[in-house]
């Protein structure tokens, strides 16, 4: 019998080691997996290279896990939101490196590591900062870059619903990276706000297939940026 | 979206030229109704309010939704229902969620019809700047407005004419950071619409009370006038 759950989010990421790859979900706040994130600094790993569209708010989630120093580079497309402090100070400082990647980029990169495409081309950031340095070539007159497929060695990813295959649902725009991020890494970990059998979720409405998926944790009332934030929380 | 109560202090009538709100209603004017539009952050969000009666745009957020509806009321509203400005939004009848490839296919497989965006600079070639002045201590941040300029099939950059210091925004050629090469197809300002063309910048229509000399005065670039439209009265 498949069953995926593991009893908490702690076990779940017991296993990351120094200088693993991580993708982690959340477009801001909607989506980001903050109690796997929490456990992943608790458990303590290091030289991390985190994949992720921001680097979090306030001193929690995303953010915490940079302010305790176990990230050494960060791949990103935008990283300055509105109440992010503790990136741009690591980042002035010369404590973190950053690979900037447009957003289209970067979700087609992971999708491409994930379906064992190497690398693509696209016309965007051609003749911009962004594409200085990789191979060009043109289609239909048009000039392209040459961008790599992206993978890593876990993805940590928040669900709304998820059975015990592994099969996922989303809420709303909390989806945003997650499909891709949980088909690009060798264990994908999935905390969900409700966990059931196999079998009761509608086949036909599931959005990230088991298959993808390795880890599910039950979180049944996971936290938000915004609410730590207004409470002047910090973590640990 | 529907119109929403205009901030009259932030709409101060300006010494000449057309308000932020005044380039949101002539910027609104011009696309048609059933488009498929992505607002930029910021200023371009407020063309949503101006859209004229009648006309129905389907508004995309690169995060992951179509059919975008206005902002509820502050502390209102779903933390994980949110736009690229990570606002709080809410959905319209026929609404859609999806993943980022599915949305960034949207956008770079050319199915939007429009995308307006702010400016730094834009160049007389069609080159746009818009995301890093290149400062040295500057967080780069550039999220999705590279992918958006490549693959959306008319990009409108609306903007004030000059920066604050009076440095023309529309120029020969861009010394800030690209965005992308050849991509804008017009230019909204406070002074005046401008077509960008193989000939480079072409008038069609001035602010009222504006001139032509006072708008050609703060133009990097030189600024054809042989199709500029009629004024109104």
């Amino acid at each position: 019998m498949i069953d995926k759950r593991f009893a908490s989010a702690r076990d779940a990421v017991a296993d990351v080691h120094d200088g693993a790859t991580v993708m982690i979900g959340g477009f801001g706040e909607a989506g980001s997996p903050i109690e796997l994130i929490h456990a992943l600094i608790d458990q303590g790993a290091k030289d991390l290279v985190v994949v992720s569209n921001n680097t979090g708010t306030g001193l929690v989630g995303l953010a915490a896990l940079l302010r305790a120093g176990r990230v050494r580079k960060v791949v990103c497309s935008f990283p300055k939101t509105a109440g992010s402090t503790v990136f741009p100070d690591l980042y002035r400082a010369g404590k973190v490196e950053l690979e900037l990647v447009p957003q289209g980029t970067l979700a087609e990169r992971i999708r491409a590591g994930g379906a064992g495409i190497a690398a693509f081309y696209t016309p965007t950031a051609a003749g911009t900062p962004l594409g200085e340095g990789k191979e060009t070539r043109a289609f239909n007159g048009r000039e392209h870059v040459l961008e790599h497929g992206l993978r890593a060695d876990f993805t940590l990813i928040k669900g709304r619903v998820a059975d015990t295959h592994g099969n996922v649902m989303y809420h709303r725009t909390a989806r945003n990276f997650a499909p891709m991020m949980a088909t690009a890494s060798s264990c994908t970990i999935v905390q969900a706000a409700e966990v059931v059998p196999a079998g009761e979720l509608d086949a036909e409405a599931v959005v990230t297939p088991g298959i993808f998926v390795d880890r599910v944790v039950h979180v049944a009332e996971p936290a938000l940026e915004s609410a730590l934030n207004e409470a002047g929380a910090s973590y640990p | 979206m529907s119109a929403a109560p205009k901030d009259r202090a932030a709409d101060a009538a300006p010494a000449v030229g057309w308000s932020r709100d005044g380039i949101a209603e002539r910027v609104a004017q011009d696309i048609p109704s059933g488009s498929y539009v992505n607002l930029g952050i910021g200023i371009p969000e407020l063309v949503a309010r101006f859209v004229p009666g009648g006309r129905t745009l389907v508004y995309h957020t690169e995060n992951g939704l179509l059919g975008m509806g206005p902002s509820p009321a502050a502390g209102q509203g779903d933390p994980e229902l949110i736009n690229a400005g990570k606002r709080r939004v809410s959905m319209m009848p026929g609404a859609a969620f999806f993943d980022q490839a599915t949305s960034f296919a949207m956008i770079r497989g050319g199915h939007l019809d429009l995308s307006v965006l702010g400016a730094m600079q834009v160049a007389a070639n069609g080159d746009l700047a818009n995301w890093s002045t290149g400062a040295d201590d500057a967080i780069p941040a550039v999220g999705g407005a590279m992918d958006l300029v490549a693959g959306v099939k008319r990009v409108f950059v609306m903007t004030t004419h000059v920066t604050k210091e009076g440095t023309p925004k529309l120029v020969e050629r861009c010394t800030y950071p690209l965005t992308g090469r050849g991509v804008v197809t017009r230019i909204y300002s406070d002074l005046a619409v401008v077509d960008v063309t193989p000939r480079g910048f072409e008038l069609l229509e001035l602010a009222p009370g504006v001139s032509y000399e006072f708008v050609k005065e703060r133009t990097g670039a030189p600024l054809l006038r042989d199709r500029m439209r009629q004024q109104g009265p």
